[in-house]
């Protein structure tokens, strides 16, 4: 493109005028009323909820004084729909239509509705800390002026206008930043490996293919903060020389895909995405591609092949995405929360980044917290808080007073935390070392109702009827793994079996062509690994401790395996 | 610049297929976006859909079937007047999602990824929907069904099918 714009400050210019306008706009305003408009408090119908409070404004005469928007997640998505009011940082939750004249009435008024307070002094919330999930759904994230009021694009514009691109990966790689798919690679050496790669053009993709069960890390984010994720990839992009970038969400997320689609419009009418962003020479953009439903398209070459318009089957790595990934060409993939972290460590600084979390887990980790536990939720922890800390302090603890047996991170590919080791540091290194993984942040508290083989055999079933087919280990490999599980939670496995099943795990866990088959065993090894007893219980006692299981001893007749084998 | 291939009928949902191929240049990358665009207006994919999108894009059909077979979204059947969603999550699935689905497969004596001869439910299970807090769920088309037990599964959906 040789066109040049009359005058290139202008789109700089133009940003900070925005941001003025929104923030003098919103300033005429005694009071902002921020809905959830996040996927849980949409299905607890927020939608309603804020006409209804918007109809109660109207009515009342509040109309100049006071704002109702849609806003983001606070995290406590069991208490929704939930309502934030600013400046006084009140907290509504479970509201109901109509709840919103008693709401309206109470504004101003030193008290809080007692009924529906939910104050945020407790523990859940002071002992999180948050960097991806900052904006702590009080920005509206169908509105870019909202986001650039809130110190939205200020990183890009620091990027692109005092920064080089190796000074933005130096500074990423000083930050220590590690990628939050699962795999904990450092994001400034694929940034940089990508950025040396030979091959033109390069391009840019924001996996959001969050498929593991029990995983909404992402879809929040690309929910409540599509614009921030942009603004993170648009960064990567100046970083490594990109200039087409795609965001890969999962079709199980049609409310991230309208946002996402939504964010890039707005963002390409204020040109910060197309060419010649923000009056510099840097051209780039991002299109939505939305997955059709393969668990494996999480696998980066998987994920490739779906944008491609293939069938999703990983290929061997070398070589590497980096050098040879989307049509050939070098490709940076990282996730979402990874590209969400990129504006805090540009605005902040490399070395703020750094002084929060462990020696080699940097940053914070955002965690959706389910099972067996009273506060369930999105959670943001900084990396070495304890399982414990989390569990009891954050989460509140077990319901219904029963005890604690595990804790599930990692999803299929991850493994079970006994009570023995509550105390560990939620970092990468510790994980990997008790046979877990961090994963990419699904975090499933179990109780004493709980049989680990049944477990067990929950995620095999998962893995078996994912695998993509193409490598012999995975697609037999886990067919052959969950009969044997199968048969321990029917009774008629024998203690050969649990030979056998050892030997297929380590087969399966050294021969499969990707993540997929190989972390398939985790879930197995683990549990064989600290609650080897339940399984004896099974075999030789033929009983199952926790009562889930039904056992017969007699053997049965056929394994109801073939339907699910493709 | 390729002609446009003649619409299989009058149907005007084929002008928003073609639409999403257009959009993409008739790239054979816009396969799985084709494919999505023909589930959205026809609900499943047909074998004239597939032979449609094959020559548009001018990619060989065993690659389209081959592509619409392995995704799990892309139905080669039509599907029910309604669908029950049963999670299979795992915060649903410790707090007992397999007794709901076992109930359900009884009670309308189908499998899962069945349809009820009548045509008016399927029965589909998920892997996770994302609302673990309310587990174990099932979902009535949109309606979200919390903390469900077997026998409420199964009463709610008899409910809903004959209304």
């Amino acid at each position: 493109m040789t066109t040049k714009l009359p005058q290139s400050q202008l789109p700089e210019e133009e940003i900070l005028r925005v941001a003025e306008q929104e923030q003098e706009e919103k300033s005429q305003y005694q009071r902002h009323i921020y809905v959830c408009m996040g996927a849980a408090c949409l299905a607890a119908g927020s939608a309603t909820v804020k006409d209804s409070l918007s109809e109660v404004v109207d009515q009342n005469g509040f109309a100049g004084r006071c704002a109702v928007h849609g806003g983001g997640c606070r995290g406590l998505c069991a208490e929704g729909p939930t309502v934030t009011i600013e400046p006084d940082d009140v907290l509504y939750g479970k509201i109901t239509p109509q709840d919103a004249p008693d709401i309206i009435k109470n504004l101003g008024k030193k008290r809080p509705l007692e009924r529906l307070h939910r104050p945020t002094d407790r523990p859940f919330f002071l002992r999180q800390q948050r960097i991806v999930l900052e904006l702590a759904g009080k920005v509206n994230s169908e509105r870019i002026e909202d986001y650039i009021a809130s110190g939205g694009y200020k990183s890009l514009l620091k990027a692109v206008h005092e920064m080089s691109p190796v000074e933005v990966i130096n500074e990423i790689t000083r930050s220590g930043l590690r990628g939050r798919g699962g795999a904990g690679y450092s994001t400034g050496l694929k940034w940089r490996t990508v950025a040396k790669a030979d091959g033109h053009p390069k391009y840019v993709i924001c996996n959001g293919d969050e498929g593991d069960p029990g995983a909404f890390m992402d879809r929040s984010v690309m929910d409540d903060y599509p614009f921030r994720l942009l603004e993170g990839i648009t960064i990567a992009a100046y970083a490594v020389g990109a200039e087409q970038g795609y965001v890969y969400i999962r079709a199980e997320y049609p409310l991230s895909v309208r946002r996402v689609q939504n964010a890039i419009r707005q963002a390409q009418r204020l040109n910060l995405l197309g060419n010649q962003i923000a009056g510099t020479a840097f051209n780039f953009d991002v299109q939505v591609r939305v997955g059709a439903g393969a668990f494996v398209c999480g696998e980066e070459t998987a994920l490739i092949a779906s944008i491609e318009g293939k069938r999703g089957q990983p290929r061997p790595r070398p070589p590497y995405p980096a050098t040879a990934g989307l049509w050939g060409k070098p490709t940076l993939i990282n996730n979402v929360e990874t590209f969400a972290n990129i504006p805090a460590i540009i605005r902040n600084g490399a070395d703020w980044f750094a002084s929060i979390g462990t020696e080699k887990s940097k940053g914070t980790k955002v965690f959706a917290l389910t099972g067996n536990i009273n506060h369930s939720g999105l959670i943001e922890v900084p990396m070495g808080i304890t399982l414990r800390e989390i569990i009891y302090d954050i989460g509140g603890g077990i319901p219904n007073g029963k005890r604690f047996k595990a804790a599930q991170t990692g999803g299929p590919s991850g493994g079970c935390i006994p009570e023995e080791h509550l105390d560990i540091s939620m970092d990468y290194e510790s994980l990997a070392g008790i046979g877990s993984i961090m994963g990419s942040g699904g975090l499933i508290v179990m109780d004493e109702d709980s049989c680990m083989v049944n477990v067990a055999k929950y995620f095999m079933e998962f893995c078996m009827t994912e695998s993509c087919g193409k490598c012999i280990p995975c697609r037999v490999g886990t067919a052959q793994i969950y009969r044997i599980l199968d048969n321990t939670t029917r009774g008629t496995a024998t203690l050969s079996d649990l030979e056998q099943l050892e030997m297929l795990c380590d087969m399966v866990r050294h021969t499969s062509l990707c993540g997929l088959g190989q972390a398939a065993p985790n879930p197995v090894l683990s549990t064989l690994r600290f609650f080897r007893d339940e399984y004896l219980m099974h075999i030789v006692e033929k009983r199952c401790p926790a009562g889930v299981c039904h056992l017969h001893p007699e053997p049965a007749l056929y394994n109801d395996t073939k339907e699910s084998v493709r | 610049m390729k002609a446009t291939l003649a619409l299989p009928s009058d149907d005007k949902r084929w002008r928003m297929v073609n639409a999403t191929m257009r959009r993409h240049g008739y790239s054979s990358s816009a396969l799985i976006e084709a494919l999505h665009t023909v589930q959205q207006a026809f609900g499943y994919l047909d074998e004239t859909a597939l032979q449609y999108v094959a020559k548009s894009l001018r990619v060989p059909l065993s690659r389209v079937y081959g592509v619409a077979t392995f995704y799990n979204h892309f139905m080669m059947k039509p599907g029910g007047t309604h669908t029950c969603v049963v999670c299979l999550g795992t915060a649903c699935y410790i707090k007992g999602s397999p007794q709901i689905l076992e109930t359900l497969e009884k009670r309308l004596a189908i499998r899962k990824g069945q349809t009820t001869p009548d045509g008016k439910l399927s029965l589909m299970v998920a892997h996770c929907v994302g609302m673990c807090w309310l587990a174990p769920v099932v979902m009535l088309d949109d309606d979200v069904q919390a903390e469900a037990t077997p026998a409420q599964a199964a009463t709610k959906i008899q409910e809903w099918v004959s209304k």
